[in-house]
């Protein structure tokens, strides 16, 4: 058991990363997640055999993450949401290519430069692909300091394991809180052998490519299938939520990373006014938990999803219930964090 | 138990470490602590602020819309926060800096002379833990002697000389409450 | 028998599927025979880029990534980082490198990155089928500069050789062309004295080597050359504009 420390949320990822054996960063500055690009380059640069560069851009950040994944060494790279937009050709290439690594998007207030105070607006961008294809990231939603360095340690276990880019989806907030955290010693886990891609000179091998193309429409569609047929895994194997009081709520709330914290106080409070609302929060929105709103549906038969945004993750939720129920909406966006008072108001309206 | 407080003032007051070292005490004595800075281009010289929960148990919500205590180090703070203390909340301000007096009849009021008690130290830089060391006295939500004990853990090598003098001011303040 | 020629080890035996007349089988073999010279085959990666070199990774006998277009310096960045002991080179061309991919190549000279760099230079987009590159000398027409290359309207063609020996960080850059077997040879020269930069570890290493594109220039391959040796060689001209020995 380690001891607890006070630490920033941006700080925690970085040391947790680096914990968790990553020692090659790639990032390029902007609010708020720059924290954790300095907190890598006052580490990674005092350390053997391990490398930090600050990019000239977003795009190369993410290219240099490309090249470090090839040859088979834990990388990461970090930014906010204007800054992941810029990355997302990247992030389309190294899933075709299959290459493990890790994306941290310190979500604010959007579109455009929109605002450096929190958002969620990213969330299609994060669990639909956000760049040209078919394919997916691995999505981690924190919601505490804690989580954020359970999350970010796991997220490169993940990511080797089904050799495919993980997203930890947090916000400007829990970026800049400081919370308690304490780096728990983890289980070693048995991760496939990265020899058989990696790029690390042909000596006593056949030669190692790879190339995320194909010119052969019928040869591409296969690797199509393949990204796909992991995806399905995931779906099965690595769907992570938690839910609060479940039985007996008059109503469901739905809710993920800063905002499901808020919705822990609402429930607290209403409950001083005699009502009972539940909580599903997915801490992996991509695969997304949508069998256990399916189920929850089928008992109670009123839903609301919060989320900075104006309306996201609601369509995921709406697709789980698939009609049965009505599912509604509130969101604020632009960087503001909706109150509690306001979401327990809205609560309220449906509950007449 | 849950005290939100929100510390706010003129960048350089030093009020994000009054906050750090609140958060990091609390959580020394075993406590639920959090602590959200604002941040953006207020930090390169305007006024700043930050928020420190402290809760015997999780905490739910980081996001503290109506404090139940509002320390502000200079006028712009009292102006901006004064209006959402809660009721029966407590004020504690830096007298030196602000001369209006409070508009609130539902609060609590401490006027600390924290700048001018920190000339006499010979450290205008020390007027925050003046500040700190009144509130925690008044408020009881951590000993004083877990402030320190951060301040030893915290202030090291060149800035270890500045741990008596910061030790000094926290006392001054607390002090000044005890009367 | 003696045997007076033979394929680099560093090359597949698969054979090359450029156009006829185009110099990428040229440059490759060159590459190739450097890679060979050094006995550095077991430990390169390289990048190939986004055109018609893009199949570059077929050719070479050696762990390869293909990049997204103009990303090589950013990805070898990220190869030499995590691998510092590997030898890595890109192969890029003019649109790839010079104009899609100018920060990433600035940045990474700059940087002083222990790469090589080969540049094929033949002021044409090829592989999307001959569009204006940076490098498309005034007047010229393409698909894309219909009426000629207008410096007015779409500036002058980029020197990319003269511009990036500006930087500190750079330790070898020379312009070679493959025209003739004269030029082929000072080329041969100039691509081992890049990967020798490297080998030694002095730092960021260009090869700018003029082609041709017989195929979109609209010419037969000895016209192209000829073509070549007449507009591209008075503009770019040809040698050495920096080497290790004046990096302090």
């Amino acid at each position: 058991m380690g001891e607890k420390i006070l630490m920033k949320g941006n700080e925690a990822i970085g040391e947790a990363a680096i914990r968790a054996g990553c020692r090659f960063y790639f990032g390029y500055p902007i609010t708020p997640q720059s924290e954790l690009t300095a907190y890598m380059a006052k580490k990674l640069l005092k350390m053997e055999d391990a490398a930090f560069v600050q990019a000239e851009s977003e795009i190369a950040a993410i290219n240099m993450v490309y090249g470090a994944a090839a040859t088979g060494v834990r990388t990461m790279t970090s930014s906010s949401s204007p800054g992941i937009s810029l990355k997302q050709e990247g992030i389309s290439y190294i899933a075709c290519a299959e290459l493990p690594c890790v994306i941290v998007n310190m979500q604010r207030g959007g579109p455009g430069l929109g605002s450096i105070q929190p958002g969620q607006a990213d969330y299609f961008q994060a669990t639909k692909g956000g760049g040209h294809g078919d394919y997916h990231l691995i999505v981690l939603a924190p919601s505490s300091v804690q989580e954020l360095v359970d999350l970010t340690m796991n997220a490169f276990d993940l990511a080797d394991k089904y050799t495919n880019p993980v997203m930890i989806l947090g916000d400007g907030l829990i970026g800049q809180m400081m919370e308690a955290v304490e780096f728990k010693e983890r289980k070693k886990i048995s991760l496939p052998d990265k020899e058989r891609w990696a790029l690390t000179g042909c000596k006593g091998r056949e030669k190692n490519y790879i190339v995320p193309f194909n010119l052969d429409p019928y040869e591409m569609e296969k690797t199509n299938f393949k990204i796909q047929k992991k995806y399905n895994e995931l779906k099965e194997k690595e769907v992570r939520y938690e839910t609060i009081n479940l039985d007996n709520a008059d109503l469901i709330v739905v809710a993920y990373g800063t905002v499901a914290r808020i919705i822990k106080t609402v429930i607290d409070n209403a409950k001083k006014e005699g009502i009972n609302i539940g909580l599903i929060r997915p801490i992996t929105l991509f695969p997304f938990p949508d069998k256990i709103i399916a189920e929850t549906s089928e008992k109670i038969n009123k839903f609301l999803v919060v989320e900075m945004s104006l309306g996201q993750m609601v369509e995921d939720v709406k697709l789980a219930v698939n009609g049965r129920v009505e599912v509604n909406f509130y969101g604020r966006v632009g960087g503001v964090i909706p109150t509690q008072s306001e979401i327990l108001n809205e609560i309220k309206k449906y509950l007449k | 138990m849950l005290e939100r407080i929100i510390i706010s003032g003129f960048g350089g007051q030093g009020v994000m470490l009054m906050g750090r070292l609140l958060a990091y005490a609390g959580m020394i004595e075993g406590k639920k602590v959090a602590w959200m800075p604002s941040y953006g281009p207020e930090m390169r010289g305007g006024t700043a602020n930050c928020t420190v929960l402290i809760s015997s148990n999780e905490i739910g919500s980081p996001i503290v819309s109506h404090p139940k205590i509002l320390i502000a180090m200079n006028q712009p703070s009292l102006d901006k926060f004064e209006p959402n203390v809660s009721e029966n909340g407590l004020i504690v301000l830096n007298d030196s800096l602000i001369e209006r007096e409070v508009k609130r009849n539902d609060v609590k009021v401490i006027r600390i002379p924290a700048d001018d008690i920190a000339n006499k130290l010979g450290n205008s830089r020390v007027a925050n833990m003046v500040v700190l060391g009144a509130y925690v006295k008044k408020s009881g939500v951590v000993k004083l002697e877990t402030i320190f004990k951060v301040l030893e853990k915290t202030l090291t090598g060149p800035k270890q000389k500045l741990i008596d003098i910061n030790k000094e001011a926290l006392k001054l303040g607390a002090e000044i409450v005890k009367e | 028998m003696k045997k007076v020629f033979e394929r680099p080890k560093s090359l597949t035996k698969d054979p090359f599927t450029y156009c006829p007349g185009c110099h990428h089988g040229i440059a490759h073999r060159l590459v190739a025979e450097a890679l060979d010279d050094f006995g550095v085959r077991e430990k390169t990666i390289g990048v190939c880029p986004v055109g018609c070199s893009v199949f570059a990774y077929v050719f070479f006998d050696c762990d390869m990534i293909c990049a997204a277009h103009g990303r090589a310096p950013a990805v070898a960045t990220g190869i030499k980082k995590s691998k510092p002991d590997s030898i890595v080179f890109t192969y890029q061309g003019d649109g790839d490198l010079a104009s899609i991919g100018t920060a990433e190549i600035v940045h990474a000279a700059n940087r002083g990155e222990n790469i090589t760099v080969i540049f094929i230079n033949n002021a044409i987009y090829g592989m999307t089928g001959g569009q204006m590159a940076p490098t498309t000398l005034v007047g010229q027409v393409t698909q894309t500069s219909p009426y000629g290359r207008d410096p007015k309207t779409m500036g002058y063609p980029i020197k990319v050789a003269e511009m990036l020996s500006t930087l500190k960080g750079v330790a070898y850059i020379s312009r070679v062309a493959l025209s003739k077997p004269a030029y082929i040879l000072k080329a041969k020269k100039a691509i081992k004295k890049a990967f020798q930069t490297q080998v030694e570890g002095k730092g960021f290493s260009l090869v700018e080597v003029l082609s041709t594109c017989p195929t979109n220039w609209g010419l037969s391959p000895i016209e192209a050359n000829k073509w070549l040796e007449e507009n591209m060689i008075p503009y770019f001209p040809l040698g050495e504009f920096k080497t290790p020995e004046e990096v302090s």
